[in-house]
């Protein structure tokens, strides 16, 4: 079988606002399903950290949201979207140790800022896109 | 390539084909086949876990007999610190020492000082490396299976060391020769309360050889040891090990140690499973050190051991107290180098559908379909732990849709209802017209 008449499998989770209990099952999931296929460790790894910061941010940030992972043999594309409420000032996001969540959720050892961050530093591409009401929509390739 | 010897193996005539170990196994590694149990050889990561659940006692772990030590002149016995947690309190270490002596070894070097040892040395490649964190204890042979089998990602984060059996050993040897011994009839034998033990002295991971000469499992020899220990009315002075080192034996007593650290210590295969899952995931980012021990309650909870795991552990927590600062060993071997691992540990790739990732996303994709036309029930009446085990065992071609009892049945309806729809059709030279 050649590589490119391949069709990609694709995973799609809905992340559900606030959902602390199941927050990590998407990306474990996906991680799971990578070592299954055989894919390089290395590979893995980028891809649990990835979509694991992107579920918590679905889960603290967001209003709820679907992560979906599109693999084919060489690569990953992971698109993760949400229907808000936005990120205001995306710069200011991406730096490191920036974080706009409330106490509540830093006194249980998340928002330290690093989510965007570390998806950014795990993936081959990053691009995020963000309108205030509308949501944020995160794709990331990673090979 | 390595040949996958395990210890943990089964006993055919007491097996009754029963579904209790394929569903507490970590790495899905038992099937049922023609009524009995089957290891999956590459898969078993010794932890024991289908030694504790089999109601028959049809698994056991293959250790050496005690008789194995006659073939050394100077057979020297390397206790595991739990050994040291099976008896009453009313015997000291210092009995159990005595008793080991009785039994015919020549010397007793104690793991737990091997264990101090390694202790130091964690401690002082913690502060000069630049090593990927968590760090992950090596002590434990069947986590580190654990790590080669399910979690490959996580291989360099463990710690290089050696483990304290093989430090002790390894040391033990060192003395005799030096004191004049002839090597080749000096012998050690780890008195092990871990199956997964024998497994890495036959098969080392991190090294090229280990130093062990044989593995005798504490229940082997537990009552023998017990009726020497019982006539000895004063034990002499014999331990060297300080509570830093004894504490090894119960999750929790080598971070004890580890100074300046935050560390975890989890034990228990499917604890341990869970808190490895979120370190891949790079949840657990504040932990620098992660103790991770395969049996609940530490070693003191081995299959091999004969004590109940939760007294084995408050008595080693009382030992471990009682004696902290003796220390004596460590001065004696300034030199922890020596005990890093020299070969590179190796992920054990049997987890994956197919080598190549093409063909194993066709067969994830049947696989998917299979599992949607079984019931979910996960009865584990096919020989298979889960549904999804089965279904993936019918994509590698180890087993086919109708082992499923409710899918054979399915079959059998549809056969019986084609049979009764052909049994009323008549040629038509004889068919009768309806009324």
């Amino acid at each position: 079988m050649r590589d490119n008449i391949v069709k990609p499998m694709v995973m799609s989770y809905f992340v559900e606002k606030g959902n602390f209990t199941c927050a990590g099952e998407a990306s474990s999931k996906i991680k799971n399903k990578l070592m299954k296929l055989g894919f390089p460790s290395s590979l893995i790894r980028r891809v649990a950290i990835a979509t694991y910061e992107a579920e918590m941010n679905l889960v603290i940030h967001s209003w709820g949201g679907v992560i979906k992972a599109e693999i084919k043999p060489d690569v990953v594309c992971i698109s993760i979207t949400d229907t808000g409420p936005g990120i205001p000032n995306i710069d200011k996001a991406m730096q490191e140790g920036y974080s706009t969540a409330p106490e509540s959720i830093r006194e249980m050892g998340f928002g330290a800022g690093m989510g965007l961050p570390n998806m950014r530093n795990c993936a081959d591409t990053f691009n995020i896109e963000s309108q205030k009401g509308k949501g944020t929509t995160i794709k990331m390739i990673i090979r | 390539m390595d040949s996958y010897f395990h210890s943990v193996t089964l006993d055919e005539e007491l097996c009754r084909g029963c579904t209790n170990c394929i569903k507490h196994c970590p790495t899905e590694a038992i099937r049922v086949r023609d009524g009995k149990a089957k290891i999956i050889d590459e898969r078993c990561i010794d932890c024991g876990e289908c030694i504790r659940i089999c109601p028959y006692h049809a698994k056991l772990a293959i250790t050496d007999p005690l008789e194995k030590i006659k073939g050394y002149e100077y057979p020297i016995a390397l206790p595991a610190p739990s050994l040291y947690s099976q008896f009453g309190t009313k015997f000291t270490v210092n009995h159990i020492i005595a008793g080991l002596l009785e039994l015919g070894f020549y010397k007793v070097w104690e793991v737990a000082l091997g264990a101090e040892l390694v202790t130091r040395a964690v401690n002082d490649f913690l502060s000069n490396k630049d090593f990927p964190r968590p760090v992950i204890s090596s002590a434990c042979p069947a986590v580190v299976k654990l790590i080669q089998v399910k979690f490959p990602e996580l291989i360099n984060n463990i710690v290089p060391i050696k483990s304290p059996m093989e430090t002790a050993a390894k040391i033990a040897k060192e003395e005799m020769s030096k004191a004049g011994y002839p090597s080749e009839k000096v012998g050690v034998f780890f008195i092990s309360p871990c199956a997964a033990k024998v497994t890495g002295v036959k098969n080392p991971v991190g090294m090229k050889n280990s130093a062990v000469d044989g593995v005798i499992g504490i229940s082997e020899i537990y009552g023998l040891l017990l009726s020497k220990i019982k006539d000895i009315k004063k034990a002499p002075d014999l331990q060297k090990s300080s509570g830093a080192g004894v504490g090894w034996a119960i999750s929790g007593g080598e971070s004890r140690f580890i100074s300046g650290l935050r560390y975890l210590a989890v034990d228990g295969v499917e604890n341990v499973t869970k808190v490895l899952e979120e370190v891949v995931m790079g949840k657990l980012k504040e932990v620098d050190f992660i103790e991770a021990l395969s049996c609940v309650g530490g070693c003191v909870g081995g299959p091999l051991t004969v004590e109940n795991p939760f007294m084995a552990k408050a008595r080693i927590d009382w030992l471990a107290r009682n004696k902290v600062d003796k220390q004596q060993e460590l001065a004696k071997h300034p030199d922890w180098q020596e005990l890093m691992f020299t070969e590179k540990i190796k992920p054990i790739e049997v987890l994956k559908l197919d080598d190549n990732i093409a063909i194993a996303m066709q067969k994830m994709e049947n696989l998917e379909v299979i599992e949607k036309f079984l019931p979910g029930l996960d009865c584990g009446s096919c020989g298979a732990p889960t549904c999804r085990a089965l279904a993936e065992d019918i994509v590698r071609g180890q087993a086919d849709e109708v082992d499923c009892i409710f899918k054979l049945r399915e079959k059998v309806t549809e056969m019986a209802e084609g049979m009764l729809e052909i049994s009323q059709k008549m040629p038509p030279s004889i068919r009768k017209k309806d009324k």
